[in-house]
């Protein structure tokens, strides 16, 4: 009875922190609903005319949302990039930022899953992938894999990441034992869970854009960078509106990883566009429509040079140590990553894939206004679970919130005994 | 194993336990229930007449819904003569009628591409939405592009439930009951052959084909994927498919690829025959030639 006590000051104690905060919570958390709210509403319309009211057609069957989904995964794997450092080579200022870089890739998981949920034409079949009661086409259907390795990478985190929070409520040490294990597993498991990833796209033959085994050391460059850099900022807001201590060395660690990732990811972008302009076969289509358009098709052109110049300008400020030590060139850094990856990764990876399509007719794509709502509410979504997780987490790693059985008698249910 | 011991043997003891996890899932996963159209013959049964009483209520007229299984030594093939297609798309709208298509949203499971005589079989240059006042035009021929019936599909190999299936008769089916709608079919399959239901499909009344099969022409709901069956309510009762009826010049050719004796052995046979996208490896059951 005493862990059910003990559970229950926990969540009495969660709700309570989650119902306390400044003005400015309180307005992002408005923000936040207001989105998810808006994303409802154009959601619950979608399932009622049914996928038409999205700009996908036979010819582009993949859109935003899937879009969205890849660059997702991208973020949930990124969190490896610093356990890698934290457990291996044990580097302690990582080390203490590692819980939020889990949070991260737990929050992200659910956007993941929730961008699959709203692309499918039957939610109400879901149940269908879900053995005993459904039927998994496991091995051979690559879908398959990633809702396996999704699902385990999002329990594997979200163990982790309760179990050394409660063990912190507690006043104890996490238990070596479980934690060790699951993070070295974690590892392996975020490499493998956006290898799989790039694999559902890269194992179609019938769509040359994709069917290139750089796929998947290209998709692990971008998520490294990208992943990072939305958890820079948010380490810099935990230390502005919190007495969260981040050390500047840790941070500026991450900036150096993240420039050898872009410095790799630019890399094998310049490999891919080589084979494909050299050898200049049929193939190259696909590549054209993304960087010059084809005749009138120009949708995708300004989105391809904006991505190139932003993850060049990016690499530029975080390979200069100068620039990464600097806070606004550091900030403009992580925004040209964060957006320059999101457009490769979203619209430059999905469309362009698929267009010419596989007979040759070209369908210029771009997404609609219920698209972008729905995309918007789930990202609400997203980060409001991410905000009510920091909310929690932060107090306890600095050891505000733990666990006074004294002073909360009152929560005891009368027949425990 | 001295001082840092304990480490390796805890991973060694996750990795069991991991391994034995994995199987375990594994064998869930291949002993769970099947998909609708694998369940018990009895309860198929009633399923088949729940569901014409649904169609026959919904669209005010008797409707049969059949699962006419394969037939022995029987493989369905297809071959179409470009050299004497006209364009004249009266494949098109004749499988509409026979299929039950939606006709708003409009879905078409033969998409007839018109090309350049100069350029050859060339989709890059192809053009689905020609509109001549008179077929065939001048300088241009026509390529009826549908389901090709592959032997190595990818479509089948890619579905995450298991909705898409060949069967024994070598015909590539879709069991609409139990798509989940992800579209990854459509991505995989290398000749658009895969259609999928944006919106709620609508027939107008009276125009429904009420001789309908459990895997083929039976109304669909919206959000899943349909595509050209060989007509299986037609074929697998030993009728030509509605195509290949139509076809006012008889550039359609349809048959048992086992029967020696068939018309479609002949033309593979005898006739100049080509698969598109070769490369890809997956062996169409649909063949073209040029019959002059």
């Amino acid at each position: 009875m005493t862990f059910a006590r003990r559970f229950l000051r926990f969540v009495s104690g969660s709700v309570r922190l989650i119902l306390q905060g400044p003005g400015l919570y309180w307005a992002w958390l408005a923000f936040l609903l207001a989105l998810i709210a808006s994303g409802g509403v154009a959601y619950a319309r979608q399932v009622g005319t049914g996928l038409v009211v999205t700009a996908m057609r036979d010819q582009v069957s993949w859109g935003f949302y899937i879009g969205n989904f890849t660059f997702l995964v991208g973020v949930a794997a990124a969190a490896v990039v610093l356990v890698i450092p934290a457990y291996i080579y044990d580097w302690k200022p990582i080390r203490e930022i590692v819980v939020y870089g889990e949070l991260l890739a737990v929050s992200a998981i659910v956007m993941c899953l929730l961008f699959v949920l709203v692309d499918i034409g039957r939610p109400d079949r879901f149940w269908h992938l879900v053995p005993p009661w459904g039927h998994l086409n496991f091995p051979q259907s690559i879908l398959a894999w990633d809702v396996l390795v999704l699902n385990l990478y999002f329990v594997v985190n979200f163990v982790v990441v309760t179990h050394i929070l409660y063990r912190a409520f507690t006043g104890r040490h996490y238990d070596k034992r479980l934690v060790v294990p699951l993070v070295l597993l974690s590892i392996p498991m975020a490499v493998g869970i956006h290898t799989v990833t790039a694999f559902l796209y890269n194992g179609l033959a019938a769509r040359p854009y994709w069917n290139s085994s750089i796929l998947a050391p290209q998709f692990l460059a971008s998520a490294f960078c990208s992943g990072p850099a939305i958890l820079l900022f948010v380490l810099q807001v935990l230390r502005r509106f919190t007495r969260f201590e981040i050390q500047d060395e840790a941070i500026w660690k991450i900036a150096e990883l993240m420039a050898y990732a872009m410095f790799l990811n630019l890399f094998l972008h310049g490999a891919e566009a080589f084979k494909e302009y050299y050898s200049d076969t049929e193939h190259l289509l696909f590549t054209r429509y993304w960087y010059s358009g084809l005749g009138e098709h120009r949708t995708l052109v300004p989105y391809a040079w904006s991505a190139v110049g932003l993850n060049l300008a990016a690499f530029v400020l975080f390979i200069v140590p100068a620039a990464r030590r600097n806070w606004v060139t550091l900030n403009l850094g992580c925004l040209a990553i964060y957006a320059g990856c999101y457009i490769e990764k979203g619209m430059g990876l999905i469309i362009p894939g698929l267009t010419p399509d596989a007979l040759g007719e070209i369908y210029e794509y771009y997404p609609t206004i219920t698209e972008l709502r729905v995309a918007a509410g789930v990202f609400a979504l997203g980060f409001l679970v991410f905000t009510l997780m920091l909310k929690v987490a932060v107090p306890i790693s600095l050891g505000e919130f733990l666990d006074q059985p004294d002073g909360e008698r009152h929560l005891r249910p009368a027949s425990a005994s | 194993m001295e001082p840092e011991g304990r480490a390796p043997r805890v991973t060694r003891r996750t990795f069991a336990s991991c391994a034995a996890a994995a199987a375990a899932g594994w064998i869930l996963t291949a002993c769970g229930p099947r998909r609708l159209y694998e369940v018990p013959r009895e309860r198929l049964k009633k399923g088949l007449a729940d569901l014409e009483r649904r169609y026959s209520a919904q669209y005010g007229t008797p409707v049969t819904v059949a699962d006419t299984p394969p037939m022995p030594g029987v493989e369905f093939a297809y071959a179409l003569d470009i050299s004497r297609c006209i364009g004249c798309r009266r494949c098109v709208y004749g499988c509409v009628e026979e299929n039950n298509q939606s006709r708003n949203p409009q879905v078409h499971w033969i998409r007839v591409l018109a090309m350049d005589k100069e350029k050859g079989v060339d989709f890059t240059h192809a053009d689905p939405y020609y509109e001549a006042k008179e077929v065939p035009e001048e300088g241009h021929f026509y390529l009826p592009v549908q389901c090709q019936q592959c032997r190595n599909a990818p479509c089948t190999k890619v579905c995450p439930t298991g909705a898409t299936w060949t069967e024994r008769d070598g015909i590539v089916v879709i069991d609409y009951d139990w798509c989940i709608g992800c579209r990854y079919c459509m991505a995989a399959c290398p000749y658009g052959a895969r259609h999928f239901n944006w919106g709620a499909p609508t027939i107008p009344t009276g125009a429904l084909n009420t001789s309908t099969h459990y895997l083929g022409n039976r109304p669909r709901p919206a959000g899943v994927v349909e595509k050209c069956t060989f007509c299986i309510q037609r074929s697998r009762a030993g009728r030509y498919p509605a195509c290949v009826e139509v076809c006012p010049v008889g550039a359609r050719k349809f048959g048992n690829l086992l029967d020696p004796d068939s018309e479609i052995r002949y033309v593979i046979e005898h006739k100049r025959v080509l698969v598109l996208k070769q490369d890809l490896n997956t062996m169409p059951k649909f063949f073209y030639f040029y019959g002059t």
